[in-house]
């Protein structure tokens, strides 16, 4: 059946119809749609890890059990998983393993431009790339079986553009596949120095064979141009074979990769070899590039083409086939920006602006609440990587000493402290610094779209789970001070917050209020103003509230954004009670 | 057929991404190949956002690049501004009135410009303006304004009503068909 489908679905797909099992994945924009269509099927049984290293061994384990197996992420969960898949390189698998890595060029919901292929290289696995849905389908299934075929683990590499694009789709039968019966071979499976030292040669052997699979298995293929006369040539895949195909037709040569890594050597060379003018067109990192050099292959790439952001139709036209693009605008006046923003309603929002009254130094973290970032709150100070907030807290504070400031705090949702906020907070636990990390549970892990995690007790479709106890967690790990406060309340937020930081040890403050955005929260009627009470004087306006605006000298509420007593944050914040819920006049 | 192209523009939450899958929809039943690219996680929390929808006998790139729109459909005013450098020169934006602060005019940081549709007007180029809000209230619904302007884009295609309103069938829950046909019918005749 012919079927328009999103690339992260049709990945999906590919792990049904390959006959996988077992799936565990972090989410992480852009790859985070892959696990929740997997979860779908019944036949595979999918989780939510607390973080991306967790997700990789469990699906290790499930590989050593014999199953088909899975876990996915975005580029930089794959920094968190990189320990688990060095080493993994070295052992194989026994049931194939795939991992799937979503980038994201451009950085449209990141924090930066990492290339997944430079992980592939230094680990020597391969890394597929696909071109649109149905080529991720088909690869999924290519993976698996190369996977058992070289006895290697697989990445299958996804950026933006690929996870969250439809094109259409032809889709087939799920094939069952029996569990590979288990045998004891500590050889293979114990990395100590004696085993490892016989593995290494065999990931060696292996880039090698895996490098003649691509020269000529079709994953790679060369694309020869209608324009016989043409020397020119590109080396592409991903979107940018998109974009080449757009500009160019059938018209000139492509070699086309499937399978950028291991490099296909002799098909390059053959590709090369009637050539004058070739050039590599990657976005991020000039790796294909790099590689035809090492041949003695002259080729153009970042010479000409960018190393930041993602290519287009237009960049390729203007770039590679010489045509005049216009871009010079057509509007004569400015159009403000609108950067993404706390929702209203947002939880978030009253425990920021918190911070901010209190002149806070906020080491931050990642998740929605980066968006604090922005004005009118601007109180946050630093964001990193997931955790970083309660490990740099620490050491911002004892780098200091007792000339450290008393106004730091770490910042972190619920999800992100349980992926790799606790580690950072058994350091301020163990070297004991007098730190004070706000957790702020929000009962789900928002910014990818409300996945449920560790805190929440539910599990990836919804059903009873297991649910760690924050409070009981933070206490055990040997922090006295844990407080609970209601993010809405300013007041009581305020009070919990100087409390605190005035306290000579560490601490932990939760503040506990569910998404605004969860199903589960009841969306309640809007607020009106009143305008004989409302003077202008914008106090209501520092918070940042979306559904406020000043028209006229006089707030107004937009009644379609407000949530009413949902929030009340401005009600707290108006001196003049202009702020009426409806029905009480 | 040259492909042609469609963009979808907004404020995060918008309801853009059922305008693209109806779109998307509609396009595959009349067998044309198909790509829509979308884009999740941070611009949805109330930033700018754009899908694109191309479709024609072979389509390669998923995003459509400054100067290819044949149509823009925008769900904001200040955002049909924003992406009208990405029409073709006769393409044409489809656009609701309504205006929504973005945070640096709500801060005071911006001013919100004033008499849009005019100026983008004198700036040569195509604007259908509609009050699309009031035509979904009156259909039922606020988030029906998604579709009514699909309705008026249906306006300058000349595909007969059936087809949309087939893939409306398609893509809408059951329960929200009747609402959203009407939807479509009053941006069609607005």
């Amino acid at each position: 059946m012919k079927e328009l489908m999103l690339g992260n679905k049709a990945f999906a797909r590919g792990l049904y119809e390959a006959g996988c099992t077992f799936a565990s994945s972090y989410p992480g924009t852009p790859s985070t749609e892959i696990t929740e269509e997997a979860a779908k099927y019944d036949e595979i049984y999918c989780e939510w890890a607390p973080n991306e290293k967790v997700a990789m061994e469990a699906a290790f384990g499930a590989s050593l059990a014999g199953k088909r197996a899975f876990c996915g992420m975005k580029h930089v969960g794959l920094n968190v998983a990189a320990d688990p898949l060095y080493t993994m390189s070295y052992t194989g698998v026994r049931g194939g393993l795939v991992v799937g890595v979503a980038d994201d060029p451009g950085m449209h919901s990141s924090q930066n431009e990492q290339d997944t292929r430079h992980h592939a290289i230094a680990s020597k696995v391969p890394v597929l790339e696909p071109s649109n849905s149905q080529e991720t389908l088909e690869f999924v299934k290519i993976a698996f079986d190369i996977s058992e075929r070289f006895d290697t683990p697989v990445i299958v590499k996804m950026c933006t553009r690929i996870s969250h694009s439809q094109s259409v789709v032809e889709t087939g039968e799920r094939e069952e596949r029996e569990t590979i019966p288990y045998v004891k071979d500590p050889a293979k499976y114990v990395m100590v120095p004696a085993n490892a030292k016989i593995r290494h040669p065999f990931v060696e052997e292996r880039v090698k064979k895996l490098s003649d699979w691509g020269n000529t298995s079709g994953i790679n293929r060369i694309e020869k141009g209608t324009d016989a006369e043409s020397r020119r040539g590109f080396i592409t895949g991903s979107t940018s074979y998109q974009y080449i195909k757009e500009v160019f037709g059938d018209s000139v040569s492509i070699l086309k990769l499937g399978m950028p890594y291991p490099f296909p050597d002799e098909l390059i060379k053959e590709f090369a070899k009637d050539l004058d003018d070739i050039t590599v067109v990657e976005e991020m990192d000039p790796i294909v590039e790099e590689h035809c050099k090492s041949l003695g292959i002259n080729v153009h790439g970042k010479d000409i083409l960018p190393i930041v952001g993602e290519y287009s139709q237009n960049l390729i036209a203007k770039v590679l086939a010489g045509q005049d693009i216009d871009e010079n605008s057509k509007i004569d006046f400015e159009t403000p920006v609108r950067p993404p923003i706390m929702c209203p309603g947002c939880p978030h929002r009253g425990i920021f602006y918190t911070l901010k009254k209190n002149k806070c130094i906020v080491i931050g973290d990642i998740g929605c609440y980066t968006l604090a970032a922005a004005e009118p709150l601007a109180a946050m100070d630093m964001t990193l990587c997931m955790g970083a907030s309660v490990s740099a807290t620490h050491g911002f504070l004892k780098a200091l000493g007792k000339d450290a400031p008393k106004n730091v705090v770490g910042v972190i949702g619920d999800s992100t402290f349980i992926h790799s906020g606790m580690t950072g907070l058994a350091e301020i636990a163990y070297n004991q610094s007098n730190a004070t990390i706000i957790i702020l549970d929000n009962s789900t892990t928002g910014m990818t779209g409300q996945q449920e995690n560790p805190t929440t007790g539910y599990d990836i479709k919804g059903d009873p789970a297991g649910k760690i106890d924050l409070e009981a967690l933070v206490k055990a790990m040997g922090i006295r001070r844990v407080r609970v406060v209601d993010p809405l309340d300013l007041k009581a937020c305020n009070a919990v917050v100087k409390e605190e930081l005035a306290a000579e040890e560490p601490s932990v403050i939760i503040t506990r209020r569910p998404c605004v955005l969860l199903k589960s929260v009841k969306k309640l009627p809007p607020l009106r103003v009143n305008p004989d009470k409302c003077t202008g004087c914008s106090a209501c306006m520092k918070i940042g509230c979306p559904a406020l605006a000043m028209k006229d000298g006089k707030v107004v509420v937009d009644e379609t954004l407000c949530v009413g007593s949902g929030c009340d944050l401005c009600v707290q914040m108006c001196g003049f009670g202009a702020f009426e819920h409806p029905g009480e006049e | 057929m040259e492909t042609k192209n469609i963009m979808i523009v907004g404020v995060g939450g918008q309801g853009s991404l059922l305008a693209s899958k109806l779109l998307g929809r509609l396009f595959m039943n009349k067998g044309y190949d198909v790509k829509v690219s979308e884009v999740h996680g941070m611009s949805q929390r109330g930033g700018s956002v754009v899908t694109y929808v191309r479709y024609g006998d072979s389509v390669g790139s998923p995003v459509v690049d400054k100067g290819e729109a044949d149509y823009i459909v925008s769900f904001e005013m200040l955002e049909a501004a924003r992406y009208a450098d990405y029409l073709k020169p006769n393409g044409k934006i489809i656009t609701s009135n309504q205006e929504i602060d973005p945070m640096p005019v709500i801060t005071g940081a911006a001013k919100y410009p004033e008499n849009i549709a005019k100026r983008v007007e004198e700036d040569g180029i195509s604007i259908d303006a509609i009050d699309s809000l009031s035509l979904a209230l009156k259909a039922g619904n606020a988030k029906a304004a998604n579709i009514v302007l699909i309705g008026r884009l249906s306006h300058y295609f000349d595909f007969p009503k059936e087809d949309w309103i087939e893939a409306i069938e398609q893509v809408v829950p059951a329960k929200f068909v009747e609402l959203n046909k009407k939807a479509f019918e009053l941006g069609e005749n607005a």
